[in-house]
């Protein structure tokens, strides 16, 4: 099973290679859509670092939900996703080696790039450890959440704004604390709680996401 | 070895099947729109107009016989319609699916009707139609999350693939129901928090708290008496081919 896992994370990750628009797209929207808030708000420092937390949570979640929505789409299209669960090994590992593919295109490349985008908004240099780090422990939560609406819409028609509309209200807990681990940050508060919830969040997430989506393919 | 030789009762069973629910439903209806009617009716009187006025919110308060059962009610409904859900995907019953789908709307309007009468009555007295309060932003995501359900219900149009999808996102989405339940217990904020038990000892005088209990329950038979009107509804809608129901007393000579 470790080696059928293997194989799905090699095969897509080639597949993405092979393509790497997909890749690219969603951080080149990641960067976009920061870069219009201290156009549309205001271009002051004081104001921008304020809402930098807010504003760069909530670009890497629509990012990822923008993602998502391939993430069983094209082999669900040229029949692949059929086979897939067709063969002997259980169904969560396909979803949980795809999850693991979207977040390794997705969501490290968005905490990687975090600290150009805070810099960006003038967040306070001190918070940039807790920004990244949340990111790190939140994006894998998005991935995992947000797979279980891909597989929900997959086949629907215009499944990627229902996509948005059924996961959105699940990211709330995520974002919320995210957030606020970052707002502490920048105030030389302590983060281990707001790491400790959003940890949580990820074990519950990778705890319900085999089960939920595997069953939402096979409907 | 233990043995887990239980088995559900055979009424269970036999409400999974569409003519059966049809007929029980239909003996059931008549109690609960009394009991409905009696009970609402009654608690809203009371409440309304001779409950006596709060000391600190004069007549405001009374706004509290309809936010109250209706908040109670949208989370209700929400873990009805994921249980309903569960049975449908573990016993494969059709009919569940049904009384899950039935759930969606009821919920949502329960859920909008929480928000608009929480907003009414926040003006006076808060100062405020909305705040970012814990308990009220998770009772927004409640009502997204009833809009999310019931957008994907409507998006597959094949009606067992339906049930069961929707069936998937309520279990997921029965998360937010601890969060907004427990939300003004854990973050101390503007929203107060629950003066109302149906176990506990009241914290209101006696006047004021027997309405709201007939209320409460009066809405628990309004929901029951909607769900199985469009529970039956859908069978009738699903099963209209079925020779049971083409030769139904009720549909005989239409």
């Amino acid at each position: 099973m470790m080696g059928f896992m293997l194989t799905i994370i090699r095969r897509d990750l080639l597949l993405i290679a092979r393509q790497p628009a997909e890749l690219i797209n969603p951080l080149v929207f990641f960067v976009l859509v920061v870069a219009l808030f201290p156009l549309g708000v205001s271009p002051e420092a004081s104001i921008l670092s304020q809402t930098a937390a807010g504003v760069i949570w909530v670009a890497a979640m629509l990012a990822t939900l923008l993602s998502l929505e391939l993430l069983f789409k094209l082999d669900h299209e040229d029949g692949s996703l059929e086979q897939l669960l067709l063969a002997p090994y259980p169904s969560w590992s396909l979803v949980l080696a795809k999850v693991m593919v979207h977040w390794l295109v997705s969501g490290l490349p968005l905490v990687l790039l975090s600290p150009l985008i805070a810099s960006m908004l003038f967040l306070p240099s001190q918070a940039l450890p807790s920004l990244m780090l949340s990111l790190l422990v939140g994006t894998p939560t998005l991935s995992l959440l947000g797979a279980i609406g891909a597989a929900l819409v997959t086949g629907v028609r215009g499944g990627g704004m229902l996509l948005t509309l059924l996961i959105l209200p699940l990211y709330v807990p995520v974002i919320i604390f995210g957030a606020a681990s970052v707002a502490a940050g920048a105030q030389g508060l302590p983060i281990d709680g707001y790491m400790a919830l959003l940890g949580a969040m990820l074990v519950f997430a990778l705890m319900i996401t085999p089960w939920a989506a595997s069953a939402a393919l096979k409907l | 070895m233990i043995s887990l030789d239980w088995r559900m009762p055979r009424w269970f069973h036999q409400m999974g099947s569409p003519k059966w629910f049809y007929a029980w439903g239909g003996r059931l209806q008549p109690w609960f729109a009394l009991a409905a009617l009696t009970l609402l009716g009654g608690g809203m009187i009371w409440g309304l107009a001779f409950a006596p006025a709060d000391y600190q919110q004069g007549n405001s308060f009374r706004i509290m016989y309809v936010h109250v059962p209706a908040a109670i009610l949208s989370q209700s409904i929400f873990v009805s319609m994921a249980i309903a859900g569960a049975i449908g995907i573990i016993w494969k019953m059709k009919v569940a699916f049904m009384v899950a789908r039935s759930c969606i709307a009821i919920g949502a309007t329960f859920t909008a009707i929480a928000l608009l009468t929480g907003a009414i009555w926040g003006k006076p007295t808060w100062g405020t139609y909305w705040v970012w309060d814990a308990r009220l932003t998770s009772t927004l995501v409640l009502l997204f999350l009833y809009a999310g359900v019931m957008a994907l219900n409507q998006a597959i149009s094949e009606r067992q693939t339906a049930g069961k999808a929707t069936a998937i996102l309520a279990l997921v989405g029965t998360i937010n129901i601890p969060i907004i339940k427990y939300s003004v217990e854990w973050w101390n904020t503007l929203h107060q928090s629950s003066s109302f038990s149906l176990t506990a000892k009241p914290t209101m005088p006696a006047e004021m708290y027997a309405p709201l209990l007939l209320t409460v329950l009066g809405s628990y038979c309004l929901f029951a008496l909607l769900v199985l009107m469009r529970t039956r509804t859908q069978i009738l809608q699903t099963q209209s081919q079925a020779k049971w129901l083409t030769q139904h007393p009720d549909i005989e000579g239409v």
